[in-house]
């Protein structure tokens, strides 16, 4: 069975998702990589006001390619979350409840996931020409000068992912692997 | 002496970029073809599947396979009877790739400075050239973009000699085994054995150009291809880590003599969106 879901996350959302289940996600979704979630994490640090609101948000790990004349964006596809591990916490405790990417996450992420009941969903890797479909609208909102690496603003119809990591820490790498582990 | 001028050079670049970071190798879609059909797991398929549509989508809308379109890395074999006129040999593959990577509208993806500034240098160069002077007066350019994601999963090590065979084999599964799902599986794995420890990891890269299927020429170290491929699979990570025997496409290991005190091995992973492509001129 594949779930519709719409952004913002609402706490009732967030509770019907479990580990594995299929969803297609539609709303806006926010995209920060590397440089970008280092800026953000700065920024709360020094307790200046964020570009986008956090509250209820997803955010995907992607740095698209750019949009040829006439289209919306390039290929988008999820890049390895675990890059962003050091920085997830603290979004995370300033309302952030989605992240939408690809790979492990560090046991810090995981508690902060079942802390503040949040989502980890993931995309197909390698998938950004298919994935770029599901995007309808897109905008730059911040950090420009980062290249692929700026925040956008995605408008999304039937996004489709999984979900990785549940609130209650479920993670569908652990239950997954273990099904199909023969040494 | 056959002259070529650095023009030549500049637009087979532009349209190597442009080719390779759209259009999928052939036996890399058999691959993956053949891996749905062998795939057990139900979830495993249908990633598989979109997989397939990804490329698919992808050429028909000239789109590049990934948005990660990667370092640009080039393997040259240079006639030692050509003459490049007209500029810099160098500069004409950066300038190939600066013109491929705008017109394509790929990523960039390259930062200037690894530790300090990470700024991006904003038209992805520079690129990697692994050069190699051949007899003969054509020169035939490989390109094969590599992603970040896979690289990041390779490893490399300095084994005992005694180590041997059951040392390596420990080492591959250990290695693929952590890098789990981050790779992006189903991935390719090249080994490199042997040398110093940049031949171990650049025959590791080079093992990655060898088509699915085609083996090394020594029976023993074909055998351990299918044997790690097999086991590998075992591991139950699976397309996209999400569970499966589909963890893999190939082992393709790479030799070199080594020390009497030595047996270096790396370990490079590729993503199932293997790219290269070749020309010559």
């Amino acid at each position: 069975m594949i779930k519709h879901i719409t952004t913002p996350l609402t706490p009732e959302i967030i509770s019907s998702l479990q580990a594995g289940d299929k969803v297609l996600i539609s709303g806006i979704i926010y995209s920060a990589r590397d440089a970008a979630h280092k800026r953000l994490y700065e920024m709360i640090k020094k307790g200046e006001k964020l570009p986008i609101e956090l509250e209820g948000q997803i955010i995907y790990y992607v740095g698209p390619c750019p949009a040829k004349p006439g289209t919306v964006i390039g290929s988008a596809g999820p890049t390895t979350s675990g890059r962003m591990d050091a920085y997830t916490p603290l979004l995370l405790e300033k309302g952030l409840k989605g992240m939408i990417g690809k790979g492990f996450r560090s046991k810090e992420v995981v508690d902060a996931i079942v802390k503040y009941g949040a989502v980890y969903f993931g995309a197909i890797g390698g998938a950004g020409a298919l994935l770029a479909d599901s995007i309808k609208d897109s905008k730059i909102v911040a950090f420009e000068d980062l290249g692929p690496e700026a925040i956008y603003e995605f408008k999304v119809e039937n996004f489709p992912a999984i979900v990785i990591i549940d609130k209650e820490g479920n993670d569908l790498y652990k239950i997954g692997v273990e099904k199909y582990r023969e040494i | 002496m056959r002259e070529v001028h650095v023009d030549e050079i500049i637009a087979a670049v532009e349209k190597l970029c442009i080719e390779a970071n759209i259009k999928l190798p052939e036996d890399v879609k058999f691959a993956l073809n053949k891996a749905v059909e062998k795939e057990t797991s139900p979830l495993g398929r249908e990633i598989l599947n979109d997989i397939i549509k990804n490329y698919q989508i992808a050429e028909e809308k000239d789109l590049a396979i990934c948005q990660d379109t990667g370092f640009a890395v080039f393997f040259v074999k240079l006639g030692q009877d050509v003459r490049i006129t007209g500029g810099n040999f160098t500069e004409a593959i950066n300038e190939g790739v600066r013109r491929g990577y705008k017109n394509g509208y790929l990523r960039k993806s390259i930062v200037n400075d690894p530790l300090i500034y990470r700024k991006n240098t904003g038209d992805n160069t520079p690129a990697i050239i692994h050069l190699e002077i051949v007899p003969g007066d054509k020169i035939h350019i490989t390109f094969a973009p590599k992603g970040g994601g896979s690289e990041n999963m390779s490893a490399l090590r300095m084994l005992k000699p005694s180590d041997g065979v059951e040392g390596l084999k420990k080492f591959v599964l250990e290695t693929v085994r952590q890098a789990g799902p981050n790779p992006c599986p189903p991935i390719i794995i090249g080994v490199g054995i042997g040398g110093t420890i940049e031949v171990a990891t650049l025959i590791a890269k080079k093992a990655l150009l060898r088509p699915i299927g085609e083996h090394h020429p020594m029976p023993e170290i074909a055998e351990l291809e299918k044997e790690l491929l097999e086991e590998v699979n075992k591991l139950g990570i699976g397309p996209q880590g999400f569970g499966g025997k589909t963890t893999a496409l190939a082992v393709n290991i790479e030799t070199f003599p080594a020390h009497i005190a030595s047996l270096p091995v790396a370990i490079n992973i590729q993503c199932h969106v293997a790219r290269h492509k070749e020309v010559e001129i």
